[in-house]
């Protein structure tokens, strides 16, 4: 049901010229009042989104690929957040309310000095290490203790959830020292350069899209070598990969842990352009959204989880806006539509619609499944 | 006219003062009109027999409920008002001394507002006599909690001269708590005596008696030097003891309740999830719809309830009841929790999960899904704040056993829990309903060959757990907060709960969710700090979930993937 690999390279190149070029292009050099012009703000939600993209790809690879439904990438995206987030505070300097060189949340405290784990984070080469460190050293931790023990399926979910919810009741607390259930907020600089001028948010949203086609290109191609091919074993039949000899257990651990990098350099992006992390994104259902994203868009692919991102956010954009009420109802009945009706996502619409045409039945996704597995590896 | 009058009342106050000796009303009156001159008034209420007559002047007169009347010639009148107020927010006036209406000019009863009047003030010497006088009474008080008031009040106040009082209470006391408190005040009271040797038997029988009250009294003599320091040090240490097993004890009971508030909310998954292997996410608003369900019925029993879910007005009718009619509503609700969940449930399951049994991590997606458009739905009827559901009189009591205090409320939960267990237990093993369920849950291609209507029986199970849910939320509702939230704050647990006990065993269910309660009140009190005992707790099961992957009770299966 894949597309195929030349028209998924044509259409992924295509993608990216619009989204990388031409819109940043548009926004920089089209005067304001013409028609062609993007704003700053279609500049800064498209980052979101593109930044909401590289976390849908990391819930795919794990759910659509390995089977793996792991309700904790909202935690490893956060931590990704929270780590930049801590550079992104201690970089305001004085300009804050209480004109100290702590953050704001610290001298309410009562705090005099700053604590020595923060002390590192003035080294922006630092923060970026953590971002990729502390969630995929978590994410090594907890996946050995559950991969180890055989916890799979939905006792996975389970676990994962309750991992996510642990570490927000966490971060939800003031002694973390990590601003509480306000979070981080109101950033000024990065690298020296004024973070809510036009032109930083533009370069972050180059950025993030040069980020998630690296992302796309990198998982395209670990998904396509023999361990892609063993990635899609274990989804499909786990039981008949270890008795052939594998262990599964160490592949599903590369995965995970590969997987909470991804999500949280995602979510390190994100921070830049949204200004804001709190707890509130690290919760179970922030996990489960992303989750829907992939759905929608189409598990198993790596175009369908940046789409259904993208479609997804921007109806809620939308929907936020026009039917405040009745948006929950919409993206849980959208929900309730894929998974019914719609298993495959967007992404398999063309090909329904040509197989209608062809008169050919489309393949059964148990079928499917099974044919994937027996290709040859690319 | 009016002096006629007045001499009249008078008049007639004097032959019934004659006729009686001088009543307790009359001498308050006297004592009113001596305004200011405390030292005179204390003298004369405190020779007054404390009887319940006296108790309830004194209380009116503390509480501003005495006014002074302007009279003839610069006299003053004191009268109460009668507590049942007109439209016109008038009372009807009587006069203290005798309890006669008082009279206008014009001779007819007078009405009058008592914001207008001037209360009869007290100043603070003569409180402080009153509330001797009230505490002595509380002594000889019918109530029994009005008594133990009054005990605990005086063995604070520490004051000797109330030795004998408490000392002829303890001999006619009969209630064993009340006499537990009043040899605690006693020996309280004694703490203060000049005397060592009563100072060390009072501190002997204070630690004896594990008196909490009395730690802060008996710090002070601990601090000085000489036998009764010691014998104080030494009842500090018993208190302490006592203290602690209080605190075991609490503990113990409180992870009983919690363990049994888990058992309810997680009994209804384990047939759902353990039994049927369906993951519902939507567990979580079945607990809602069960809490929301009591509060419908408290409303339509109470004043009656207005909903305006997308612009359509629905207005229930109200019973207004009151009194222990609608004390029972919550009798009323709890099969109606059980009985609109189990029918939610069953239109789930005809709607989504039937197509779903072969794939379950999509189950958990789709009921996901489903638990948003619910809470959203809640959101739109009643609002997204918490509504008020009021616990029955006869669910909101405490019994303090031994400084242990349990709450009926959680006693209730426990034994409820007990019940649902039972029931269940009865209904899986002992009709033929629950062999059917068991049959299609171990086998179900094979149960289908025997003629089984596995669909049916799939429905009837799915309904089970989900009215079991309804029946969680109608308790929940008791002891927490009704909001459209309500279910997502146990969804979590519930599954932890069923997952550590082994999915498809009842009993595992039982066991980890007391050994859950258990242990995250331990923590709790052991590191006073809620937030983070729960935390430990979660950490602690991904760790359990190490040594025992399947949970406690492993059902056992030859199939290869489980």
């Amino acid at each position: 049901m894949q597309p195929q690999p030349r028209r998924e390279i044509l259409i992924a190149g295509a993608l990216a010229l619009v989204l990388l070029v031409l819109m940043p292009a548009l926004n920089a050099w089209v005067p304001q009042d013409s028609l062609l012009h993007v704003s700053n703000f279609t500049i800064n939600v498209w980052g979101k989104y593109l930044a909401y993209g590289i976390l849908a790809i990391s819930v795919d690879l794990l759910w659509g690929y390995t089977g793996l439904l792991s309700l904790g990438q909202a935690l490893f995206f956060s931590l990704g957040g929270y780590m930049l987030g801590m550079h992104l505070m201690l970089m305001i300097g004085k300009l804050g309310q209480y004109k100290s060189d702590l953050p704001d949340f610290l001298v309410f405290l009562g705090h005099t000095f700053l604590p020595a784990f923060w002390k590192p984070f003035y080294s922006f080469a630092f923060a970026m290490l953590m971002v990729f460190l502390l969630p995929m050293l978590l994410a090594k931790v907890f996946g050995f203790l559950a991969f180890r023990s055989r916890i799979k399926g939905v006792y996975f979910s389970i676990l994962t959830q309750a991992l996510t919810y642990g570490a927000s009741l966490m971060f939800f607390r003031n002694d973390m020292l990590l601003g509480g259930n306000n979070g981080f907020t109101d950033f000024k600089f990065l690298l020296g350069a004024d973070i809510r001028s036009a032109g930083t948010q533009r370069t972050l949203y180059i950025c993030t899209g040069i980020a998630l086609m690296a992302v796309y290109f990198g998982c395209r191609w670990l998904t396509r070598t023999k361990f892609g091919l063993i990635q899609r074993a274990i989804r499909d039949s786990e039981t008949r990969v270890l008795f052939s000899g594998y262990s599964a257990a160490n592949y599903k651990l590369f995965v995970f842990v590969v997987a909470a990098g991804i999500a949280s350099l995602g979510g390190a992006l994100y921070v830049t352009q949204v200004g804001i992390i709190n707890p509130s994104e690290m919760t179970p259902d922030k996990s489960l959204e992303a989750v829907v994203w992939v759905a929608v868009g189409g598990r198993g692919t790596l175009v369908g989880p940046i789409l259904g991102a993208v479609v997804v956010n921007a109806l809620k954009s939308w929907a936020t806006r026009a039917i405040p009420d009745l948006w929950l109802i919409l993206l849980g009945s959208l929900f309730l539509g894929v998974v019914l009706f719609l298993p495959e996502g967007l992404i398999s619409i063309p090909a329904k619609i040509r197989s209608l045409f062809t008169r050919s039945k489309p393949l059964d996704p148990q079928e499917s499944a099974v044919s994937k597995a027996n290709a040859p590896a690319a | 006219m009016i002096r006629a009058c007045l001499s009249l009342v008078f008049f007639l106050a004097l032959e019934l003062s004659g006729a009686v000796a001088a009543g307790p009303a009359e001498v308050v009156a006297k004592a009113v009109l001596l305004e200011d001159k405390s030292e005179e008034q204390i003298a004369l209420i405190k020779e007054l027999d404390p009887t319940p007559e006296l108790i309830s002047l004194l209380t009116l007169w503390k509480e501003g409920g005495i006014f002074l009347l302007e009279g003839p010639s610069n006299t003053k009148i004191p009268v109460v008002l009668d507590p049942l107020k007109g439209t016109d927010d008038k009372q009807a006036a009587k006069l203290l001394a005798t309890g006669l209406p008082h009279t206008d000019s014009d001779g007819k009863p007078a009405r009058l507002i008592a914001s207008d009047l001037n209360a009869a003030e007290t100043d603070s010497d003569l409180r402080t006599a009153m509330k001797s006088i009230l505490d002595l009474a509380g002594l000889a008080a019918d109530d029994r909690s009005a008594r133990l008031q009054a005990v605990e009040t005086l063995g604070m106040e520490q004051d000797p001269s109330r030795l004998p009082a408490l000392r002829g209470r303890l001999e006619k006391e009969t209630d064993e708590e009340v006499r537990h408190t009043i040899r605690e005040a006693i020996a309280l009271t004694e703490l203060k005596s000049s005397d060592p040797a009563a100072v060390v038997i009072a501190c002997r029988t204070l630690g004896e008696l594990g008196s909490i009250r009395s730690q802060d009294a008996l710090k002070a003599i601990a601090k000085d030097s000489g036998p009764t320091a010691k014998a104080a040090q030494e009842a500090l240490r018993k208190i302490e003891l006592h203290l602690q097993a209080a605190n075991t004890w609490g503990t113990i009971f409180r992870g009983l309740s919690l363990g049994s508030v888990l058992l309810v909310a997680a009994l209804g998954l384990a047939v759902t999830f353990g039994l049927m292997g369906v993951i519902n996410m939507a567990h979580g608003e079945m607990i809602a719809v069960g809490a929301y369900t009591t509060y419908v019925v408290q409303c339509i029993f109470g004043p009656g309830l207005e909903l305006s879910p997308f612009g359509i007005h629905i207005t229930l009718p109200s019973l207004k009841t009151s009194g222990w009619i609608y004390d029972s509503y919550f009798l009323v609700a709890i099969p109606l929790s059980f009985l609109t969940a189990a029918l939610a449930g069953i239109a789930l399951e005809r709607t989504v999960i039937r197509f779903l049994y072969r794939r379950p991590l999509e189950s958990l997606l789709a009921t996901w899904g489903v638990s948003l458009v619910v809470q959203q739905l809640f959101r739109l009827t009643f609002g997204a704040n918490n509504v008020q559901v009021a616990s029955p009189r006869w669910l909101s009591g405490h019994w303090t056993f031994s400084d242990v205090s349990l709450g009926w409320n959680r006693v209730f939960v426990i034994c409820f829990a007990a019940a649902i267990v039972a029931g269940v237990f009865l209904l899986l093993a002992r009709t033929p309903l629950g062999l059917l369920i068991r049959a299609v849950m171990q086998n179900r291609s094979m149960a289908a060959c025997m003629g089984v209507r596995t669909e049916r029986v799939n429905l009837l199970t799915f309904g089970l757990g989900s009215g079991l849910a309804g029946l969680a939320g109608a308790f929940l509702s008791q002891i927490g907060n009704v909001g459209p939230s309500l279910g997502q704050s146990y969804i979590v647990d519930a599954f932890m709960t069923v997952v550590v006990g082994g999915v498809g065993s009842l009993f595992g269910t039982i066991f980890s969710a007391l050994g859950i309660g258990m242990v995250d009140q331990s923590l709790q009190q052991i590191l006073g700090n809620p937030v983070l005992g729960k935390i430990l707790v979660l950490a602690g099961i991904i760790l359990f979930l190490q040594w025992r992957p399947a949970g406690l009770f492993v059902s056992r299966s030859r199939s290869l993937e489980n």
